[in-house]
């Protein structure tokens, strides 16, 4: 059974350990993974701003990046709900009947894990205080956590997996899944909002003492990071799955 | 690359009153969270409520006749309004009718949106606000900024600096809620004794017994209704619904989501004129049909006007309703302003970072956010786009669709970490103003692929082994 690594576009640029622990932490848990040459991106930027025709032809590409696999694992929330939420209409835009593989084997790294591999233990260590990321997408539209505002009982499956590492503290920062401000062409267009979003939001977290600010979307830390280095502010992020493969 | 509201937004956030603004709404929402948990049904009420109004919506025609029906055979004079005009001109022959010059008008997001005040008061009628915060507004001649809360945007101080300039009997220097209230209710009594007519909005009309109900919680609607013999009551036609079992889902939810209360503190149910007095229901279009016709909006109707989204909105808790070119905010405004006119009210499209948590609040499940996405797809087409993003989004298609490209625009991205600060941190780079630059690596994660320098762990099974 073959897991096919999705690499998205800014975790390929900006943060390639996340890719290489993500291809480290699936091997040592026995994945038959491969990681398709020539990924690009997976067209939500285009999309979010508005231009949902420039994304079928990156829907096209991935569609036959990944047609041989089982499924497809990326370390990013927001990418697979994109392809989840969005590859099947955009397929069918380019003249293919409404049916997308993609689509219904595409999984986030944390959901994949927790849902489908399910590890009881792990050896990573890590001896941290972390605050957790909901991020929105993959709160509202993944269901990685229980999102604050609706009435069920509460869940988180980062914190779940993070349970595994050895030394690892998890907190949540007030206001637990407020959106961090990111949004892709939003962080641009609606700058002076998005940047006050980011700003409280790193503030949220560094008010837990927490060393890290953790979570399942490069994007949503990337954001982060850019104001943490702007205001030269004490606290640190890092992918989820740098701490899941800590050690390994 | 901005938007009106983008413009508006940042100034806005320069201003003194963006953490308190983003705070007490924050606040709203923490009370409506706490109310919401308190009751194990609550995501089947939701439930409840969004099958009530789908039910409602595709049977309009039958639920708006047998209403008609109903509250004439109670006594009740029912009009029809297709448009902002019919509604107005309506109201305005009722009044003329009866030789009525002053009206007393409980809060109707309705009126504001058919202009009706400026109507009255160019044929010569008085239409006072009796809502607080509404009345407030009237006299500070502004929009409300919030559809349940209009004057959220005020501090006391400037409303006591109001009070004090229109006269009323208010002490220097006092700006105590309690006491300004006071003074309001003191001063503005007179206007419910002189009142020849009282007009209201209407949350929500029962078909079955042909009633409408009217949910506030100063009690102005009901002291406005008491005195004068003449009531209208007016509402846009999706706020029917069919009997009163449906009718208790929605009162259920509605204070809880709104407010954070379990009920408002009245709710009036009118069913027929007063002994000697006249009952005018007016049901009024003004596009509502239009939006009927609209499959991807269609769900804009179920809309019960509680204001949770734009609470729970974390764009507009940080820019104000003001910062909205629609007279609606927030999520709901954003879509409501784009079916009233795309062309007109499109600057309030990028206000939205898409993190759905006004769907989750929505006591009726409007697919809020996935209607912002859908209008962001049409903008180009309306011709008012942002040219800017426009070119980068073509820019990214075009890079993205070549994968040598990419593979190229990857590998040396890193040089950006070398160009100089003043052309990483200038008017042109948007990003570069809130934040600092990513580092991009030497390499990608595609080279290191290619090099063979991504290398699997050992597995649990291959460290037993190697024991062994």
């Amino acid at each position: 059974m073959s897991v096919g690594l999705f690499i998205p576009c800014y975790v390929n640029a900006v943060f390639p350990q996340v890719g290489v622990a993500a291809y480290k932490l699936l091997t040592f848990l026995g994945q038959d993974v491969v990681c398709p040459e020539g990924q690009t991106c997976c067209g939500q930027p285009m999309a979010n701003a508005g231009f949902e025709d420039g994304a079928v032809q990156a829907a096209q590409h991935f569609e036959s990046l990944f047609a041989g696999c089982d499924y497809v694992v990326g370390p990013s929330a927001s990418c697979v709900a994109f392809v989840r939420g969005h590859y099947g209409d955009l397929l069918a835009r380019g003249g293919r009947e409404h049916f997308c593989a993609a689509e219904g084997r595409v999984y986030d790294i944390c959901e994949y894990l927790h849902d489908v591999v399910r590890p009881e233990s792990l050896p990573s260590i890590f001896p941290h205080k972390v605050s957790l990321q909901n991020s929105c997408h993959g709160v509202r539209l993944l269901h990685l956590s229980s999102p604050s505002e609706r009435n069920v009982p509460y869940y988180n499956k980062l914190r779940d997996l993070l349970s595994l590492v050895r030394g690892c503290e998890v907190v949540e920062p007030e206001r637990r899944d407020e959106c961090c401000g990111f949004g892709g062409m939003f962080a641009v267009e609606e700058h002076a909002v998005s940047g006050r979003m980011g700003r409280d939001k790193v503030r949220r977290h560094m008010a837990t003492g927490a060393e890290y600010i953790t979570g399942a979307d490069s994007s949503c830390l990337m954001h982060q990071n850019g104001i943490i280095a702007r205001e030269k502010w004490p606290i640190k992020t890092i992918h989820i799955v740098e701490i899941l493969a800590a050690g390994l | 690359m901005s938007t009106k509201h983008s413009v508006a937004a940042g100034r806005f956030l320069k201003g003194d009153r963006a953490v308190w603004h983003d705070e007490t709404l924050w606040m709203v929402r923490a009370k409506r969270d706490a109310m919401s948990h308190s009751l194990p049904e609550w995501e089947q009420l939701r439930d409840a409520a969004a099958a009530i109004k789908n039910y409602s919506n595709s049977h309009l025609a039958d639920l708006l006749e047998e209403f008609e029906r109903n509250a004439t055979a109670a006594g009740v004079h029912v009009h029809w309004a297709s448009d902002a005009e019919e509604f107005c001109a309506t109201v305005a022959d009722i009044l003329e009718a009866h030789g009525a010059k002053h009206l007393v008008k409980s809060k109707s997001m309705l009126a504001e949106e058919c202009g009706l005040t400026p109507y009255l008061e160019a044929r010569g009628i008085e239409a006072a606000e009796t809502d607080l915060g509404e009345r407030i507004l009237q006299l500070m001649h502004q929009r409300p900024s919030h559809i349940v809360l209009p004057a959220i945007h005020l501090r006391k101080e400037e409303i006591g600096d109001l009070f004090r300039r229109e006269g009323m009997h208010v002490d220097p220097g006092n700006n105590d809620q309690t006491y300004l209230t006071h003074a309001a209710r003191r001063d503005w009594r007179h206007k419910f004794l002189e009142a020849d007519a009282a007009m209201t909005g209407c949350n929500f009309a029962v078909a079955e017994t042909g009633e409408c109900v009217v949910c506030t919680n100063e009690g102005n609607a009901e002291m406005g209704t008491s005195q004068p013999k003449l009531q209208i009551t007016a509402f846009g036609l999706e706020k029917v619904v069919p009997d009163r079992r449906s009718l208790g889902v929605f009162t259920r939810l509605l204070a809880r989501s709104a407010t954070g209360q379990p009920v408002t503190t009245y709710t009036a149910h009118y069913r027929k004129p007063r002994p000697g007095g006249e009952l005018h229901f007016i049901i009024v279009d003004n596009g509502r049909t239009d939006i009927l016709a609209s499959p991807d909006h269609v769900k804009m109707l179920n809309c019960l006007r509680c204001g949770a989204c734009m609470n729970t909105c974390p764009v507009y808790r940080r820019s104000g309703g003001h910062s909205y070119t629609y007279f609606i905010p927030g999520p709901v405004g954003i879509n409501l302003g784009m079916l009233k006119d795309p062309a007109r009210y499109s600057d309030n499209v990028s206000a939205c970072s898409l993190c759905h948590s006004c769907q989750d609040v929505c006591p009726a499940k409007i697919d809020l956010a996935e209607q912002i996405y859908k209008w962001r797809q049409v903008l180009d087409g309306y011709g008012v786009a942002s040219a800017a993003k426009k070119h980068l989004s073509q820019a990214l298609e075009w890079v993205i669709d070549h994968p040598h490209l990419f593979g190229a625009a990857v590998r040396n991205a890193h040089l950006v970490n070398s160009l100089p600060h003043w052309l990483m941190y200038n008017r042109l780079n948007e990003w570069g103003k809130e934040h600092d630059m990513m580092h991009f690596p030497h390499e990608s994660f595609s080279e290191m692929w290619k090099r063979g320098k991504v290398m699997p762990a050992r597995t649990n099974k291959e460290n037993d082994g190697e024991k062994d």
